[in-house]
């Protein structure tokens, strides 16, 4: 992994870019091949959640299910009895609020082995808007007893966490995303669900993130670097369970926290982090994440600044919480 | 003595003494719906599917399996399976009971044995169904997938999401049934959502259709023979089965009452009064 406090512009400018659906079309793909019982299923969105490839691999292992979620659920519910490992795809919004009850009944509470696979998550879906950018989606599954969340930064990290999500026994809520983005993790980089990733070691203030916001932290610790602020950065890809013995030993250290998600801030990582510490250790904590409201279309770019996530609100929040911690120890 | 060596008729009274005793002794439950089914399921567990309770397993490989859509009647599953086999009929005493693994509605975080997912939230479990139908598929086996939904459950439109499915992916090894009883907790299903021409709603969704008698055992044979008969050739086969809701139980029968409501003692009285067997209560 390149130094991205030390990297010049440049070698940030020549990361590959790819989206994280693709990520987990090439990961499906790859435990199609490794594994004969796993399933997918699909709401006449193939092409979106980039199942194509299984599809053509697998014909009699791929289900459309058509524009009709609720029944992909429960279709997916079924074939874990007989030892499939189903796969369902479509978009967050359509994965989460419209099945929920669904996924409650015939999934979490018969402790299911489906593996609820959302793409297009948050405000980074863009020009379509707010009817199909879920913000909520996160919360609602966390809620869920026996459901393990998990939210993921690039292809790579996405690609390796499909491979874990098809080990692990159990239901999932795997949440990526639409647009390309720089590719950060390793490709032989292993994914332990529940085990946050550093992405840098500081001693300043602790960032705990996780999706796109990765990328987006990263460029705010650059910014605070240059102030002099060093920065420990957590990517949390797993929000439930949460690692909390690697948030407690960053806190134990920097006794300030930062979260940033691409997520309504009721509900959001932020919100299992401050309920960690405030069992644990309780800490000055800044929340940067959407406030309580919907979004709009626009580039992913433009909606991210626009909502308060782009890298000077990420430093900005950074910076006061320093500020807190501070005048604490006054 | 096991109760598989009863005649049929009497197993479906000492089935319906379970669930009139079972509700009464929780104070909750829902009498009318298992009793109206209770003909189909001592039926289909002790004559028609190709199971052995003393080697339960979740996936069932090998096995004929069975899902409970409309999982309100768990008082008539719950019986039936233990009269089966799968379980002591003593621990029917705890239906709806702190700490039972008989649970209001079937569930699996208890581990009963038989129960597969949980019902309850109605409309959820033809999609099961089609998903377990197709896993037996995948899996090579040559084994059924039995269904039961409530015609008021029909009004959910997942139900109609499932009916789709089912056709477009063939799914020839599901046997879906419908207590068609024309009752629902607010009155006659035509009154409350009215289902139109159900054969021809089924056979526009593309399954074959059939229509029996849920109370006359021969007519269930014969539909069961019909339904397995028609199954295999590329569609799905539902049945649509005519009870009685609270059948067995003179002031329980055909009315949306006992719905969900336990008998008191003396109504509890008056029901076993009704339902002579030899056999023994739990």
């Amino acid at each position: 992994m390149i130094d991205f406090i030390s990297a010049d512009q440049a070698t940030l400018d020549g990361l590959t870019r790819k989206d994280t659906r693709s990520g987990f079309g090439q990961g499906l793909l790859e435990v199609g091949q490794a594994n004969d019982r796993v399933v997918a299923l699909c709401a006449d969105l193939t092409g979106s959640l980039k199942m194509n490839a299984f599809k053509d691999a697998f014909p009699d292992r791929f289900k459309q299910a058509g524009i009709a979620e609720a029944n992909m659920i429960g279709v997916a519910a079924g074939l874990t009895i007989g030892g499939m490992i189903p796969f369902t795809g479509t978009f967050a919004n359509f994965s989460t609020g419209r099945v929920y009850d669904q996924i409650r009944q015939s999934v979490a509470y018969s402790g299911k082995n489906v593996k609820i696979c959302a793409s297009h998550c948050g405000l980074t879906l863009g020009e379509d808007g707010a009817t199909h950018q879920i913000l909520e989606d996160v919360g609602m599954m966390k809620m869920l007893p026996h459901m393990t969340v998990i939210h993921t930064c690039d292809y790579e990290q996405t690609r390796n966490a499909t491979h874990a999500v098809a080990a692990h026994e159990g239901p999932v809520y795997f949440r990526f995303g639409r647009p390309k983005v720089p590719v950060i993790t390793e490709a032989d980089a292993p994914f332990i669900i529940g085990k946050a990733r550093r992405v840098m070691s500081g001693s300043d203030v602790t960032l705990v993130t996780n999706g796109h916001l990765v990328w987006n932290s990263i460029l705010a610790a650059r910014q605070l670097a240059a102030e002099g602020i060093s920065v420990d950065l957590l990517d949390m890809h797993t929000i439930k369970p949460l690692d909390r013995s690697a948030l407690i030993e960053s806190v134990g250290r920097t006794r300030c926290v930062v979260s940033a998600e691409e997520h309504q801030r009721n509900g959001g990582l932020g919100e299992s982090i401050a309920a960690c510490l405030a069992a644990h250790l309780p800490t000055p904590q800044r929340f940067v994440a959407v406030e309580d409201q919907f979004g709009e279309s626009g580039t992913p770019a433009q909606l991210l600044e626009k909502y308060g996530l782009g890298p000077g609100a990420i430093a900005n929040a950074c910076k006061e919480v320093i500020g807190v911690k501070q005048g604490l120890a006054v | 003595m096991t109760d598989q060596s009863l005649p049929l008729s009497e197993l479906c009274t000492q089935v319906r003494r379970d669930i009139v005793r079972m509700v009464h002794g929780a104070s909750s439950g829902h009498p009318g719906g298992s009793l109206g089914c209770t003909d189909f399921l001592v039926k289909l567990y002790f004559e028609e599917m190709h199971i052995d309770p003393t080697q339960w397993s979740m996936d069932g490989k090998g096995e004929d399996l069975f899902f409970l859509s409309n999982g309100h009647i768990s008082p008539v599953w719950y019986s039936v399976l233990a009269r089966r086999g799968y379980f002591d009929v003593a621990e029917l005493a705890t239906f709806r009971k702190l700490d039972s693994r008989l649970q209001g509605h079937p569930a699996t975080e208890e581990g009963l044995p038989g129960i597969r997912i949980a019902s309850g939230s109605l409309g959820q479990g033809l999609s099961v169904a089609c998903g377990a139908a197709q896993a037996k598929k995948l899996n090579g086996e040559d084994r059924w997938v039995y269904s039961l939904h409530g015609d008021g459950e029909l009004q959910e439109g997942q139900i109609w999401e499932a009916a789709l499915y089912a056709a477009h992916h063939g799914i020839d090894n599901l046997i879906s049934f419908v207590d068609w009883n024309g009752q629902q907790i607010d009155g006659p299903v035509e009154d409350v959502m009215t289902l139109g021409n159900l054969e021809a709603k089924w056979q526009a969704f593309g399954w074959h259709v059939l229509q029996c008698d849920g109370h006359d055992h021969d007519a269930l044979d014969q539909a069961f023979k019909a339904a397995r008969a028609a199954g295999g050739q590329g569609k799905p086969v539902i049945v649509l089965m005519r009870t009685d809701m609270g059948r067995g139980v003179d002031f329980m029968e055909g009315t949306h009452h006992w719905h969900g409501v336990a008998p008191n003692d003396s109504q509890l009285a008056d029901a076993l009064a009704q339902l002579t067997t030899s056999h023994a209560d739990y």
